[in-house]
């Protein structure tokens, strides 16, 4: 008796050693977050305060994050959507006609560097008068979301037993429609691990917007990097705003983990 | 499975054509033809800022950032902070998925803690540890002086810099390669563990023989994913030191960045590019190749 609980005390602490280093760094940040800067530069380090919520207020009010909260929601949602409407169908042909090629060309997609297509978008989208548009950023956003789109939603249709769209097509629905009103319907857990993810990785996408947004479609993740660059840190308020524009990925993460662990663990990571 | 009669419309014959074409062009439009544009500037040295006409260099571009001493070193520590990283990641994220590998109360909450890291976004997780790095106010330094040991300058000197931003990124995606790796484990079959057991083998030596080898393929799998991802780390270097402090945290990608966009010398940026896309590719390659033989 004795020993197995033993076993179990030591398994516990090794479990807490894991998940303590996991967590820690994001705990401290929400708890600076509550802290007046005067807690926040003390030494040693505080464990207790008094928790304020002025660094919301003045990240809110004062710096418009709003706005860019708008600007992420928009472009996430829209790349989202566009890339449903093309990956579906494209997806769906993957597993059905067996397009291995056409899957590599996907999973290339996804690994490529940003960078080696942001440059010419820059060049191309100046010349177009596209720079700091919904338009630019949306279409940029999509070569994330669409990639990891079709390669969980490929492999989710290849569970779909073939025999669904038979029966139907038996029936003398087109194949089309059988896509439609047959498979689509009962894909829902794969569109929603797909969607799911691919908003995250859109919402955190940082580089596309640095360069391809200013003032008017300015994203999360730009308005907290400029937050710092600008005079002296305060951190209060950076630690608010970077509580603020992980919630929304994290808040998704907690509903949806079971799409989450299963589309990660599928291979299909990071735009 | 015998393929279906060929019938029905035009759309229906072509499907397996017109389904994926709005993909496939899009991908062709947005990523094919501007990474060939790349290449052609290449080989040029357009300088945005100059207000010259692009004139066509060859390879002069190339002489010129091979033999770039900033060039050849940032391609050292792309290599170097990967290879850290992930490796690093790798060990860490077997430990961790060997020790959850069983049925336990709280399982689901802690997968749900370890997946918190990797969907936070990498930007405001960067500007977090540069307070944690603050070389007077940082929990870093507490930490140490707690311990005994001196302070550290962390992401504020040289010799450091890279280790530090290398924490950072395990931190980060160490509990994805233990989430990878812990499907795969759960996915393996009890039988030769039984057997194994029954002719008396140890914890350890079950490990080495029976673990590991089928736990192989998932493992490269993540590992190379990874460490693509690692040769492009971008987020957190940028928001963290910039590269700095000189260029002593630049990799291949902040270079590219600063190139592209700081200085506009849009010829010799192209050519880092090529590089970073080639190393990319490779890697790219060789996971296409092990799914082959692998059949995954």
């Amino acid at each position: 008796m004795r020993i197995s609980w033993i076993k179990k005390g030591l398994f516990f602490v090794l479990v807490l050693a894991i998940v303590i280093p996991v967590l820690f760094p994001l705990l401290w940040m929400l708890a600076s977050s509550f802290k007046t800067q005067v807690d926040i530069v003390a030494w040693p380090p505080r464990l207790v305060f008094t928790p304020t919520l002025q660094n919301y207020e003045r990240v809110f009010r004062e710096q418009n994050f709003l706005k860019y909260f708008i600007n992420s929601s928009i472009v996430g949602i829209s790349a989202v959507a566009f890339s449903l409407i093309m990956g579906l169908p494209a997806a769906y042909s993957i597993a059905r006609f067996k397009q291995k090629r056409l899957s590599i060309f996907i999973l290339v997609a996804r690994l490529m560097p940003g960078i080696s297509f942001l440059m010419p978008w820059y060049i191309i989208f100046s010349r177009l008068k596209l720079m700091d548009s919904y338009v630019a950023l949306i279409l940029s956003h999509m070569l994330i979301t669409l990639p990891i789109i079709v390669w969980i939603m490929s492999s989710y249709f290849e569970t779909i037993p073939i025999e669904m769209e038979e029966s139907a097509m038996v029936d003398g629905a087109t194949r089309q429609r059988a896509f439609l009103s047959v498979v689509l319907p009962i894909a829902g857990p794969g569109i929603v691990t797909s969607v799911t993810l691919s908003f995250i990785f859109s919402w955190n996408n940082f580089m596309f917007s640095q360069v391809l947004s200013m003032e008017k479609t300015k994203t999360l993740p730009i308005a907290i990097y400029n937050f710092v660059s600008y005079a002296e840190v305060d951190w209060g308020a950076v630690m608010a705003a970077a509580v603020a524009i992980m919630a929304p990925a994290i808040i998704l993460t907690m509903i949806f983990q079971k799409y989450v662990v299963k589309g990660l663990t599928m291979g299909a990571v990071k735009g | 499975m015998e393929p279906k009669k060929i019938r029905g419309s035009f759309l229906e014959r072509n499907l397996h054509i017109i389904f994926p074409m709005p993909a496939v062009i899009f991908v062709v439009v947005m990523m094919f033809f501007p990474v060939l544009y790349t290449f052609f500037l290449s080989f040029t040295n357009w300088n945005l800022t100059s207000g010259m006409p692009l004139s066509i260099v060859m390879l002069r571009s190339y002489q010129r950032i091979l033999r770039e001493p900033r060039f050849l070193a940032a391609l050292g520590r792309t290599f170097s902070f990967t290879a850290l990283a992930v490796s690093v990641e790798t060990i860490l994220g077997m430990i961790i998925a060997l020790i959850l590998n069983r049925e336990f109360k709280g399982k689901g909450l802690t997968k749900l803690i370890m997946l918190l890291p990797l969907v936070s976004t990498p930007v405001a997780i960067g500007i977090a540890w540069n307070l944690f790095y603050d070389p007077t106010i940082g929990l870093a330094n507490f930490v140490l002086t707690r311990l005994g040991l001196p302070k550290q300058a962390w992401t504020g000197s040289s010799s450091t810099v890279i280790p530090s931003l290398a924490l950072v990124d395990i931190w980060q995606w160490t509990p994805m390669i233990a989430l990878i790796l812990l499907s795969g484990l759960a996915s393996l079959s009890n039988e030769p563990y039984e057997s194994a057991r029954v002719d008396g083998a140890t914890e350890w030596q079950i490990f080495w023989r029976i673990t590991l080898p089928m736990v192989t393929p998932t493992l490269l799998t993540a590992l190379i994913l990874r460490s693509i991802d690692a040769l492009k780390t971008f987020d957190i270097i940028y928001a963290m030191t910039g590269g700095g402090p000189g260029y002593s945290s630049e990799t291949l990608n902040i270079m590219a960045f600063k190139y592209s966009f700081e200085y506009f010398r849009m010829g010799q940026a192209s050519v880092i590019l090529v590089f970073l896309f080639l190393l990319v590719l490779i890697m790219s390659l060789l996971i296409v190749r092990m799914r082959k033989s692998l059949e995954l």
